[in-house]
């Protein structure tokens, strides 16, 4: 009976959890159709979650791109395919590795942020002060968030996208002396524009995932430090395994079963 | 004439009941203070006065309006029109003491910045803390921080102004100083207060009505001097401090 009952209260906990998220996410589009936006909030968000996330989103793509290379450089070369590594690294930095580290990355650092930021609100009862004065912690502290990162991620995945490719360039003509022009030419090749946008598009959903799950666990806090300390965990852990998922998903719809699209 | 009335309410969190079939009314106008053991639901009261948290049975009634016949959006409007003062005064520590009291006003008026400004300041001035209009909460003592709580939730003039604890874990001094200046907003707006306080010393001197509430219920109610003399042993037990008596420990 043990079984049942934690079956039962496990099934149910997930319902609630994921019941809170979409409308958590609901009320911040409400929000947002309306245009019910507090610009300088958004504009501070946006600086936080993007602009001070580039260098560690900079740094970890541009190792990404070094280790493909890396790994397919000198094998490639041995085979006599030394022009497929550029595209090898544009293919796969634009359509998964540059969209999903780029997440990430973000997640690890802006999420858990955001989880501890909203988490310590609440245990200092400046969610409840917000109510009190009659204003919609929703709109006030989730849609900036959620806004900001919409607007942002994209623009981290296009640089880390960037970046990665030339770390690849740099070093495939270091470990394996594959040429610039031949390096840019197979990218070139092997990658499209459509493919840098998908991977933006992809970008919108991670970062959706990244707030909407960050701001639901921050309000959900309960319990002062040590809450916040799992709220926090939790932030990063949730949104790090939908990123995961979501991203298998869209990679289905995006590309198809083949890749080819 | 009653400005509030809460109506045989009933309130769980889980499984532990926190008020069971209480019933209170505030006045019109005068300052009533609520005691009791802690944990025993006095500052749930002053949460189902604003609408913070909605009863599970029983009604809570403001200027004849039932709380829970109103929807999330009028329900926030209601709100601009209760001051509340928190425990440790929840002040957003994103902002500076000006901005946290301006918020209210940015938000729900159409006032000129210089209005706003103005309006803030004179607030500010009320509470003592004029000077300290540019510091974040981070820099303030215990007592400015429940003074610039104050001056948030008075700052639009409201019709009932909601005090959570405003003189817990303070020297008698500035207990003394919020007290009076509780006092004082009270007159200035010409509104009502309900206070939530351990502090005996304190509530006899501010109290026009005080309320005992213990396991749930309301057991004692009136002016100070009848609750002084209420011939109930929990309500005795309670102000004289006593180990010995009916209240479980």
């Amino acid at each position: 009976m043990k079984v049942f009952d934690d079956v039962g209260r496990g099934t149910t906990g997930f319902a609630e959890y994921a019941g809170g998220v979409a409308t958590l996410f609901a009320e911040s589009t409400s929000f947002i159709c309306r245009l019910r936006i507090r610009l300088a909030e958004t504009v501070a968000q946006a600086y936080f979650l993007g602009v001070q996330s580039v260098g560690i989103v900079l740094l970890t793509s541009l190792f990404t791109g070094m280790v493909i290379t890396l790994e397919s450089a000198n094998q490639a070369k041995s085979y006599g395919a030394s022009s497929l590594v550029g595209g090898a690294v544009a293919y796969v930095s634009s359509r998964e590795l540059g969209p999903m580290l780029t997440a990430v990355v973000v997640a690890g650092r802006a999420g858990a942020a955001m989880a501890a930021e909203l988490g310590s609100m609440v245990v200092t009862e400046q969610i409840e002060a917000l109510e009190a004065l009659g204003l919609s912690p929703v709109r006030m502290l989730v849609v900036p968030r959620l806004v900001a990162m919409v607007c942002t991620l994209p623009l981290l995945v296009i640089l880390a996208d960037i970046v990665s490719i030339f770390g690849g360039m740099y070093l495939a003509r270091e470990a394996a002396g594959i040429s610039y022009d031949s390096f840019l030419t197979s990218a070139r090749q092997f990658s499209f524009f459509g493919d840098y946008l998908k991977g933006m598009v992809k970008a919108v959903f991670f970062g959706i995932i990244i707030v909407v799950i960050a701001c639901y666990q921050g309000f959900g806090v309960r319990g002062g430090a040590a809450g916040v300390g799992k709220a926090t965990t939790g932030a990063v852990v949730t949104a790090i395994i939908l990123i995961f998922i979501t991203n298998f998903f869209l990679s289905i719809v995006l590309y198809g079963t083949t890749g080819a699209q | 004439m009653k400005l509030a009335r809460i109506e045989g309410v009933t309130l769980r969190y889980g499984e532990r009941v926190i008020l069971q079939n209480c019933s209170l009314d505030i006045e019109e106008g005068a300052i009533t203070c609520l005691i009791g053991l802690s944990g025993s639901g006095k500052s749930t009261i002053l949460r189902l006065l604003n609408g913070l948290r909605q009863p599970d049975a029983g009604r809570v009634m403001v200027r004849g309006v039932d709380l829970s016949n109103l929807r999330d959006r009028q329900l926030i409007d209601f709100r601009r029109k209760i001051g509340f003062s928190f425990q440790f005064g929840a002040l957003f520590d994103s902002l500076t003491v000006g901005d946290n009291v301006a918020m209210p006003l940015r938000e729900h008026t159409k006032m000129s910045k210089s209005e706003i400004d103005r309006i803030v300041l004179e607030t500010l001035d009320t509470v003592g803390l004029a000077n300290a209009r540019d510091q974040m909460p981070s820099q303030l003592s215990g007592g400015m921080v429940k003074r610039a709580g104050f001056a948030r939730a008075v700052v639009s003039n409201p019709d009932l102004v909601l005090y959570d604890e405003p003189t817990t874990g303070l020297d008698p001094v500035i207990t003394h100083v919020l007290t009076d200046t509780i006092k004082r907003l009270r007159k200035q707006l010409n509104g009502t207060a309900v206070v939530v306080s351990h502090d005996l010393e304190s509530i006899y001197a501010m109290a026009d009505y005080v309320a005992m509430l213990f396991e749930g219920a309301i057991i004692a109610y009136g002016t100070v001097a009848e609750v002084q003399q209420s011939a109930n042993p929990i309500v005795q037990q309670f102000i004289q401090g006593s180990e010995v008596g009916p209240i479980p420990i």
